[in-house]
């Protein structure tokens, strides 16, 4: 127990960092370049409108540098923000870097991408221009993993919900913590639009059996659950990274994960173990 | 929210540039500069309303001094308390100190 108490203590916690010490830290020590920071103020200009506190980087931020001695570029969404929402300004910073990583690659520089989800989604008060950039990002994915993998890192708190879980589904790799969260609608949504007796929002307990990044893994909607560990994180994302692209990418799959989908009975709320063990039977 | 503008005297401008915290609940961001030689502007936006005068005695009380480098300041507020905005001024203060010393980029 006391050693225990004890790596905890040691640990150096990735959920702890904000956006910008997260992607630092990813990022070989030095190399760090920022791009579209916070000082060209490229402000949300809806939320002003609206009479809400911008942010400097609206959010997200983009980080260039080296990962393992290989170029990479960072996209670290900063959850404490309006809870990662994404708003026209941060959709469009994390597209148009994929899309220069892709370019990138089409010119024989093999720039690849991580992205750092804490987001519940769009940003309501940006409203459809947050879901046209959350489409462009999508493409971008698309575009840039025919070249390199794109890797999604969501640690929590916040989690990864939204269009942005779509995103996430369409990384070629995906790596949670045991606190992270990856559903399309979060709790609160489903409860309001479905009614507690489908999903109570206040079970912290079926929230994360359900959808925590345990057992995201454990279905197979994740790659690796780490610990919140920033050594950890780093050396799962260079070891994904140096397997190469994936044979088949998961949304490539996704008529196995419809047809396990289809076995699961709805008339009872399954338990976190029957989801696992009908994902874990394999395609039918 | 509110939006006001303030100046103070400041010695010679502030060597690097940076920003600390994040426009999270309770927290603020600020963003600084290098300033022109002895002056220091500080623009603040914060979303809570009616607290021009704490915002005056505050950021009097850091700066009024003038004794820190020139900079120009940008202040995101969502909600912080004094003692936070206090902290993370000096705290930005610092890291542009740093910053100049390390010949880094923005963190």
């Amino acid at each position: 127990m006391s050693t225990h108490i004890e790596q905890l203590l040691q640990r150096d916690s990735f959920i702890e960092r904000g956006a910008r010490s997260r992607a630092r830290a990813l990022l070989d020590a030095g190399t760090m370049r920022e791009l579209a920071g916070p000082f060209e103020r490229l402000h949300s200009p809806w939320l002003a409108l609206q009479q809400l506190v911008t942010s400097a980087d609206d959010g997200v931020v983009v980080a260039k540098g080296l990962l393992d001695g290989h170029p990479t570029v960072v996209l670290a969404i900063e959850g404490a923000y309006q809870g990662g929402s994404m708003g026209e300004i941060g959709c469009a910073k994390i597209a148009g870097s994929l899309e220069l990583a892709a370019r990138d690659n089409r010119r024989g520089i093999p720039t690849r991408a991580v992205i750092l989800f804490e987001t519940g989604g769009v940003r309501l008060q940006e409203a459809n221009l947050g879901l046209a950039g959350i489409a462009e990002i999508q493409a971008a994915v698309v575009d840039l993993r025919r070249y390199q993998p794109v890797i999604g890192v969501s640690a929590g708190t916040v989690g990864c919900y939204g269009g942005m879980s779509i995103v996430a589904g369409l990384c070629s790799y995906l790596v949670l913590t045991r606190e992270a969260r990856l559903g399309l609608n979060g709790p609160l949504v489903i409860e309001q639009e479905a009614g507690v007796a489908e999903f109570d929002a206040k079970k912290r307990a079926l929230i994360w059996g359900l959808t925590g990044g345990e057992q995201r893994a454990a279905t197979g909607l994740a790659d690796a659950c780490v610990q919140d560990d920033t050594l950890e994180v780093k050396a799962t994302v260079a070891r994904l990274f140096a397997q190469g692209l994936p044979k088949q990418h998961r949304s490539e799959r996704a008529d196995d994960f419809l047809a396990r989908l289809a076995r699961v009975d709805t008339a009872e709320q399954p338990a976190p173990e029957d989801v696992r063990n009908i994902y874990q039977q394999g395609d039918a | 929210m509110e939006k006001m503008e303030f100046a103070f005297d400041a010695g010679q401008p502030a060597s690097g540039r940076t920003v600390a915290g994040v426009v999270a609940s309770g927290d603020l961001e600020v963003l600084l500069e290098p300033g022109q030689p002895g002056r220091t502007t500080v623009a603040v936006q914060t979303s809570v309303d009616g607290y021009g005068a704490t915002w005056t005695s505050l950021l009097e009380r850091v700066l009024g001094p003038g004794s820190l480098p020139a900079a120009r300041i940008e202040i995101n507020d969502n909600g912080a308390t004094p003692g936070v905005v206090r902290m993370r001024i000096e705290q930005a203060f610092e890291e542009a100190a740093q910053e100049s010393n390390a010949g880094g980029n923005t963190p």
